[in-house]
């Protein structure tokens, strides 16, 4: 086991994403205090340009291969759990996203490393590693039985701007394994449509959850949303019943806003939606249920009826 | 086609979570527990692609209490077999999908449709630590499959709504982010029915040697130091409250 950790980048359409930055930050933070070597694992066709947003590495390893020009779940995870097997890191970084639910657990199994999901919090020393569990309502402590660990990480834990570091730091090339003979092959990115409200650039957003209970309900919600001059959003359940469209979703799989007011009516706050809108600069919450983990993110709580709330409050407008 | 979809229970989160006497795990003595919601989606799935083109569909499951009731629900909703795996100690997902791969390997099958998550699956996500135990490829966070004869066309979600088309040939196993449709509803009388009509296979889980490699040392409920000022009173006195707070932040 080497003294490194590794962390993998992510990237779409040119762009590192984010989450690349946040673990990149806290990797750093990590192998400060136990003089860890930091590396990054890139991994694409022609984008050997990105390095230089990589600065904050100690080193980059570098895998260029035409196999590897758009995220392909197989050639990905065999990627990397060959750099895991000839680096040998201690940790492994990789975002608890689309593209790293793929890979964490297969490399997990092929390298026969421990693997801890969810991961919100690792501490200074890297020794305490927090999982958020039971959409969210749980944080759980995980002890290793041995060396060396797979974390993935939600996005938003730790702070982006930490790891956003320019600059020209070691690069590796490594070659790919032998990616031939794969039997999933991409196809295309589909781009989402446009929806009738964007709500990115909406100030206002009145975003409903389950605690809606039926579709008959959200005209409610629509009134309320136009009296405040907003729109109304809303989170996965919500669009998976069909209720509001694609483009209304805020979260992991949606959109991420940062407006200036989120009231949030019957959301219960789990991971996945928090990373999308905990930015906000005012966020009000109601849910019935007090031990709701959205009222560790919201400014204001009110423990109600969302069905009492809402005309209470449409009445003052 | 033969599709497989393993499924389980996790604890009702719209119950109050309790943690046990030694802080490592939920107090499980009164938990309310229900289908995981992706497994729900993943099951509504496969029987969407039988409804449409007709399939063999296989419910599987780890024995724990009160997942007879589970597998018999699925066999109510249309699921064709229902399997229940027996002699796994530990609750980690490493040694689920272990024991799953075990019993599934020597199956006849082009796919297996499980929930891309599960609440409590600490050590990783089910399907692609299965995928990895049988050799198989493997998507996750999938929202569309069409299958059709040894090939399958998967669309998978990405962050702000982008969505990757993918082609793959099976076998293979899916990660089921969202059926394309809501998952049906059965009535508890059709599951009685489907109690007293079909059979639950107990298969054995065989030699599993994993692990997930590390343990809990600590549950707790998350910090809400920094968390909401509360805002008491009745619905009435709520709504004057947050209407004060808009004015002052020059919101309304």
């Amino acid at each position: 086991m080497s003294n490194q950790i590794l962390v993998i980048i992510e990237h779409l359409k040119g762009n590192i994403e984010d989450i690349s930055f946040e673990m990149l930050g806290k990797a750093r933070e990590i192998s400060g205090s136990a003089g860890a070597e930091l590396v990054a694992l890139l991994m694409g066709s022609g984008v050997d340009g990105m390095v230089g947003q990589l600065g904050i590495a100690d080193k980059v390893i570098y895998v260029d291969d035409t196999n590897l020009a758009e995220f392909n779940p197989q050639a990905y995870c065999k990627t990397v759990s060959e750099v895991v097997a000839n680096n040998q890191p201690k940790m492994v970084m990789i975002g608890n996203t689309s593209m790293g639910m793929d890979i964490a657990g297969g490399v997990s199994v092929d390298q026969n490393m421990p693997f801890i999901a969810y991961v919100s919090g690792i501490s200074g020393d890297g020794n305490t590693i927090t999982s958020s569990l039971y959409g969210g309502k749980m944080n759980v402590d995980s002890a290793l039985s041995g060396d060396g660990c797979i974390v993935s990480v939600i996005a938003g834990s730790f702070k982006a701007d930490a790891g956003r570091v320019d600059g020209s730091p070691n690069v590796e090339n490594a070659s790919a394994p032998d990616l031939s003979g794969l039997s999933i092959h991409f196809k295309q990115l589909i781009e989402p449509e446009g929806g009738d409200v964007d709500i990115t650039t909406q100030e206002i957003l009145v975003s409903v959850g389950r605690g809606i209970q039926s579709d008959e309900n959200l005209p409610m919600a629509e009134e309320l949303a136009s009296k405040l001059g907003g729109a109304v959003s809303c989170s996965r359940p919500i669009v998976d019943s069909k209720w509001l469209a694609k483009t209304r979703q805020v979260g992991k799989s949606g959109l991420k806003v940062k407006p200036k007011l989120y009231l949030t009516l019957g959301i219960s706050g789990a991971p996945e939606h928090i990373e999308g809108m905990k930015d906000a600069d005012l966020i009000i919450a109601v849910n019935t249920d007090p031990n709701a983990p959205i009222f560790d993110y919201a400014h204001y709580g009110v423990v109600q009826d969302i069905f009492d709330i809402i005309p209470a409050l449409t009445d003052k407008l | 086609m033969n599709i497989l979809v393993p499924i389980k229970q996790v604890p009702d989160l719209v119950e109050e979570l309790e943690i046990n006497a030694s802080g490592t795990d939920l107090d499980r003595e009164w938990l309310k527990m229900k289908l995981s919601e992706f497994d729900d989606h993943a099951l509504e799935e496969a029987l969407l692609i039988k409804d449409d083109q007709g399939a063999n569909v296989t419910a599987i499951a780890l024995a724990s209490d009160d997942i007879d009731k589970a597998l018999f629900a699925a066999a109510a909703k249309g699921a064709d077999k229902l399997i229940k795996i027996t002699g796994v100690e530990g609750s980690s997902t490493h040694e689920a999908a272990k024991a799953m791969a075990n019993v599934i390997k020597s199956m006849d099958y082009d796919m297996v449709l499980t929930g891309v998550q599960a609440v409590d699956d600490r050590d990783g996500q089910l399907a692609v630590l299965l995928a990895h135990y049988l050799g198989v490829p493997h998507i996750s966070v999938v929202t569309g499959v069409q299958a059709s004869g040894g090939s399958v066309t998967v669309q998978k979600e990405y962050g702000g709504g982008m969505v990757a088309e993918f082609e793959a040939s099976t076998p293979i196993v899916l990660g089921i982010q969202a059926a394309r449709e809501t998952p049906r509803y059965v009535p508890v009388a059709k599951v009685r029915r489907a109690m007293r009509g079909s059979t639950i296979d107990e298969v054995d889980a065989g030699d599993l040697g994993v692990s997930a490699g590390s343990t809990v040392s600590k549950m707790y409920k998350p910090d809400s130091g920094g968390g909401a000022e509360m805002i008491d009173g009745s619905a009435e006195d709520q709504a004057s409250k947050i209407m004060e707070i808009l004015t002052q932040k020059g919101i309304k």
